[in-house]
């Protein structure tokens, strides 16, 4: 075999590779599809807006209620960590020593790797009655909010971190050298050229944070309904399928699949927003 | 020539001994067999695949919760090879074949510092139906009441309704959960809220140290010994479902579930072992 074609073959074990990975989404796409027709057939796509609620055993079929409960929560838990995430990567840089610094990163990272269903755990015994005491019921939107806030903090502080290092490399000597202050440098450069990290932090935390489900079925009450406050329960559509998938028969198992197609393309919106972002900046 | 001969020849050789093989396999079971059902059953068919398990040492048993209706879908559809169904078959379910294994019921429960004693059923009633929203209305401190229902699919709720002899759509709750166990630590985190679970679970978490008490339903405390006597109002039997009638490792199973040397292993799970056999 010569060197040529020796590149060739690795070449083609490369792209197998890699469009295997883009193919397995399409057809989890397609798949999606095609189990939400006899749902868009059978109840017609009017009734999924038109219905009174959700309530599969009444054919009852109104996803609104649902996929407002994921963008509330969601955007509660954009809102919650992003200002966290900001403050705390301009502490790492500019203000903590370096050892605390990286000792504050590694809590971070560690909080990553902690599983969903640990967040669940501690909120359902930990947050939901202190909310409680503060406003019954307990389990709602507010601790729902809160608790997908700290999972989502990694992800956005790690972008942030990353943006905050590369800016700080191009113009902290500068500043230094014209003796801007540091709280010049931040107000005046910093922070106005991270903008664009934090939006893409943002979409990449939405993403993160409509998909959750177990930690959310544990503390939001899953109650489907419009809600009027932080302290009402809601029900996101990822919980509504985890609670009714195991014993969803026919149109409405399909029904569930509907709402994941929907999910699904939320989710391929936002991230492909957050590439374009990104790309446009490089 | 010889060699010609030899592959059919080993063949038919290979054929007799998978054929012995077989025969063998009746006495001694090997293979997987799998259940999936109700959450409130699952711990119990646990404990019992364990020391099938042990006595069986060929077989695998795998355990699955998600409701008893999904008990009666995979039973149905041959997911899985026992469906476990808490509560008695449906009249569109007689297709299927139920083999009981032990009694449960559901109580009410609340947090163990409430001073409520009692609830009424027509009190049970206006509070799962939001005409009763705050405590002092039952007797209670003058605070709002935290209403915990349970999740579309599950017997116990089916079982709830039926005894309330409500609909689901009447229920107006605070909180939507799944199992048995997420109801218990929602109600030991909230001092006021009130839920209903199975006798089995809640007992054995109220005899352990877990917050919440167990109310009495018709002057009668929910307890094992008041669902042996088959005093208790709120009973349901527990199922194990087939498609077809059992065979192999199905019907040895079931068999072994319901024996009564294994009556230990169904009290060490809080449930009743079947009076009558």
């Amino acid at each position: 075999m010569s060197l040529w074609q020796k590149d060739k073959a690795f070449l083609f074990v490369l792209s197998v590779c890699a469009s295997l990975a883009g193919v397995i989404s399409i057809f989890i796409f397609f798949f999606l599809a095609k189990e939400s027709v006899p749902a868009m057939a059978g109840i017609g796509l009017s009734q999924f807006v038109m219905d009174e609620t959700w309530f599969a055993s009444e054919n009852q079929y109104n996803v609104l209620p649902l996929l407002w409960g994921s963008v509330l929560v969601s955007v509660g838990a954009v809102a919650f960590a992003t200002p966290l995430g900001i403050l705390s990567g301009l502490f790492c840089h500019f203000y903590a020593p370096s050892a605390i610094a990286g000792f504050y990163r590694s809590m971070v990272h560690l909080l990553a790797g902690i599983p969903s269903v640990i967040f669940g755990f501690w909120g359902l015994v930990s947050l939901v009655p202190l909310v409680a005491r503060i406003h019954p019921p307990g389990p709602s939107l507010l601790a729902g909010v809160i608790v997908l806030g700290i999972m989502i903090l990694p992800t956005i502080m790690v972008i942030l971190d990353d943006a905050i290092a590369n800016l700080s490399r191009l113009y902290l000597n500068s500043t230094v050298a014209l003796g801007v202050s540091k709280w010049g440098a931040l107000k005046g450069l910093i922070l106005p050229n991270l903008r664009k990290q934090v939006g893409v932090s943002i979409l990449l935390g939405l993403a993160r944070s409509i998909g959750e489900t177990m930690a959310i079925l544990m503390v939001c009450g899953n109650v489907v309904r419009f809600p009027t406050s932080v302290f009402n329960p809601i029900r996101t559509l990822t919980a509504n399928i985890a609670l009714e998938m195991p014993f969803a028969m026919n149109v409405h198992r399909s029904a569930l699949f509907f709402t994941g197609l929907i999910m699904m393309v939320l989710v391929a919106i936002l991230m492909s927003t957050a590439q374009t972002r990104t790309s446009r900046q490089a | 020539m010889a060699i010609r001969y030899s592959l059919p020849v080993f063949c038919l050789a290979y054929l007799a001994m998978t054929g012995s093989n077989h025969a063998a396999g009746q006495e001694n079971l090997t293979g997987k067999l799998t259940l999936t059902g109700s959450s409130t059953i699952a711990p119990l068919v646990s404990d019992l695949a364990k020391k099938f398990e042990k006595t069986h040492p060929g077989v695998r048993v795998d355990v699955q919760t998600g409701g008893s209706s999904r008990g009666v879908l995979d039973a149905r559809q041959g997911t899985a090879d026992i469906g476990m169904v808490s509560r008695a078959l449906k009249e569109d379910e007689q297709d299927l074949k139920s083999y009981p294994i032990a009694l449960d019921g559901i109580c009410v429960i609340v947090h163990s510092t409430n001073p409520v004693k009692e609830l009424t059923d027509s009190q049970i009633v206006a509070i799962y139906t939001g005409r009763v929203k705050n405590w002092k209305d039952v007797g209670g401190l003058d605070k709002q009441i935290m209403v915990v229902n349970k999740a579309e699919g599950r017997s116990t709720l089916e079982l709830f309704l039926h005894y309330t002899k409500l609909k689901l759509p009447d229920i107006k709750a605070d909180v939507i959960i799944g199992d048995n166990e997420q109801g218990i630590k929602t109600v030991a985190g909230n001092p006021y809220s009130v839920a209903y679970v199975s006798i089995g679970t809640a007992e054995y978490n109220a005899t352990h140290g877990t917050q919440i008490k167990l109310l009495p339903l018709h002057g009668i405390q929910p307890s094992m010994q008041a669902l042996i006597d088959h005093k208790f109002a709120l009973s349901r039997p527990l199922n194990l479902v087939t498609k077809t009638e059992p065979t192999g490792i199905a019907k040895e199973f079931i068999a072994f579930a319901a024996a009564p040397e294994n009556d230990s292993i169904v009290k060490g799970q809080y449930f009743v072992p079947l009076a009558k056999r």
